[in-house]
């Protein structure tokens, strides 16, 4: 039989798959988690990704490094993509850049309900204001908690999008933060428009609420209410005790706590 | 790994089989789609949607009916009808608007733009041209290379008549490149 080119032409119309259909087929099934490159005030960022959510932001740094230690936290294998599924895609820059998970799934169901509870009451805290510990262990029902808070927010698997930053020490001083150097906090809080350096004078002046004299309320010193007193208006208290006391009520909005 | 080999790992640890699977046929499948459908963005979008699909309904099935697939015959009945439903929405729409919006087509340079108008371009536009029963049947059989029995499998028609639309597309496609290129 004669050699047929046809044939020939025809099988030469098979190619290779492009590399990006593999991954996006195991990420789509649920069985390895993918990961994806953002950036942010902090640098590159690595953000890993499941069927429920976004489950860890890293800064960017030895991608085998990260897909190690997320094996090791998760029990799942997180594999680089180059596409997100539409709702991670969609939201995932504005809850970087805003500093919370607005629209965006983010999974905690990995994590333990005490955790979860933490972290969803830290998202809450507003961009450009900080809370003590104490204020997030009394929002989640345990005010006696607040070291676990502590230890809960050092382990925040997602910072940047669950503000932990946003979290300090009852006495004013920034405290630790887990995504890279803890100066990191700093940077994040004054990106967002808070002067810490203003904020810290105060707080180590003995100052931990602040009111105003004409609607009597009193807030922690960075709510938006607070702020908004003029400063000739504005009366500062030591305590919450003091506050009370001198016959103010505590702000509805930013329910002041001191721990 | 022969089909049987594949079938029987899928069903005993299906997620720790599966990438295998789609390793395997992945190339098939995505030349396959592509070839019926014509652009790379649409063909990926296919493969990717047959595997998951594929996934979904492993999941769903005693180990007894995996162990029984001929995975690549299988995945092909997923990925066929994704085909021809594109064709049916597709084939509403004008030709040339389909050919002129594919950035991937475009990214790929010149050079590989020769290749192509070398090797098979002008076969490609001619596959199109087919009736889809038979597009369907000789891409199966002549592009992926799957057997006359699970291209039957595939798009859920008599061998006989599988066999018969091959022969006639394969002379369809004779005479038009003659046509052109005498």
């Amino acid at each position: 039989m004669k050699h047929d080119r046809l044939l020939d032409d025809l099988g030469d119309l098979a190619v290779p798959a492009p590399d990006s259909l593999l991954p996006r087929v195991l990420v789509g099934t649920g069985i390895v988690d993918g990961y994806v490159r953002r950036t942010s005030v902090l640098g590159d960022l690595l953000v890993a990704f499941g069927a429920n959510g976004v489950t860890a932001v890293e800064l960017a740094g030895d991608p085998g490094e990260f897909v190690t230690r997320y094996e090791r936290r998760f029990g799942r294998r997180a594999i680089p993509v180059d596409r997100m599924p539409p709702t991670i895609a969609r939201h995932l820059d504005t809850a970087i850049i805003e500093g919370r998970p607005g629209r965006l799934p983010v999974d905690l169901d990995r994590l333990t309900a005490f955790q979860a509870a933490v972290l969803r009451a830290a998202a809450t805290i507003p961009r450009g204001e900080v809370r003590p510990y104490g204020w997030v262990a009394k929002e989640i029902g345990k005010p006696g908690a607040v070291r676990a808070v502590g230890t809960a927010l050092a382990s925040n698997p997602v910072p940047l999008i669950i503000p932990c930053h946003r979290v300090v020490r009852s006495d004013g001083t920034l405290g630790d933060y887990s995504l890279g150097e803890p100066e990191n906090k700093r940077t994040l809080l004054e990106f967002e428009g808070l002067d810490t350096g203003t904020f810290e004078a105060l707080a180590a002046s003995g100052v931990r609420f602040t009111g105003s004299d004409t609607t009597g309320i009193f807030c922690h010193p960075t709510c938006r209410h607070a702020r908004r007193a003029g400063a000739a208006h504005r009366v500062d208290f030591a305590s919450e005790q003091e506050a009370r006391s001198s016959g103010y009520r505590p702000c509805k909005v930013c329910r002041p706590v001191a721990a | 790994m022969s089909p049987q080999g594949l079938a029987a790992e899928l069903a005993d640890d299906l997620d720790r089989a599966f990438p295998d699977l789609v390793r395997t046929l992945q190339d098939g499948v995505y030349s396959g789609a592509l070839r019926m459908v014509g652009n790379r963005h649409d063909a990926e979008e296919i493969a990717q949607e047959a595997f998951l699909r594929a996934y979904r309904a492993l999941r769903a099935y005693p180990a007894e009916r995996i162990r029984e697939l001929n995975p690549a015959a299988w995945v092909w009945t997923i990925a066929a009808n994704l085909c021809r439903n594109h064709h049916r929405t597709r084939s509403r729409r004008p030709v040339t608007a389909e050919l002129s919006t594919d950035p991937a087509e475009a990214r790929r340079g010149p050079e590989a733009e020769t290749i192509d108008h070398e090797l098979g371009d002008r076969l490609t536009a001619e596959l199109r041209r087919l009736t889809w029963p038979m597009r369907a049947a000789v891409v199966l059989h002549h592009v992926v290379g799957l057997p006359y029995e699970e291209v039957a499998a595939a798009l859920d028609r008599p061998v006989g008549t599988v066999k018969a639309d091959v022969h006639r597309g394969l002379a369809r496609l004779r005479t038009r490149l003659q046509e052109v290129t005498p």
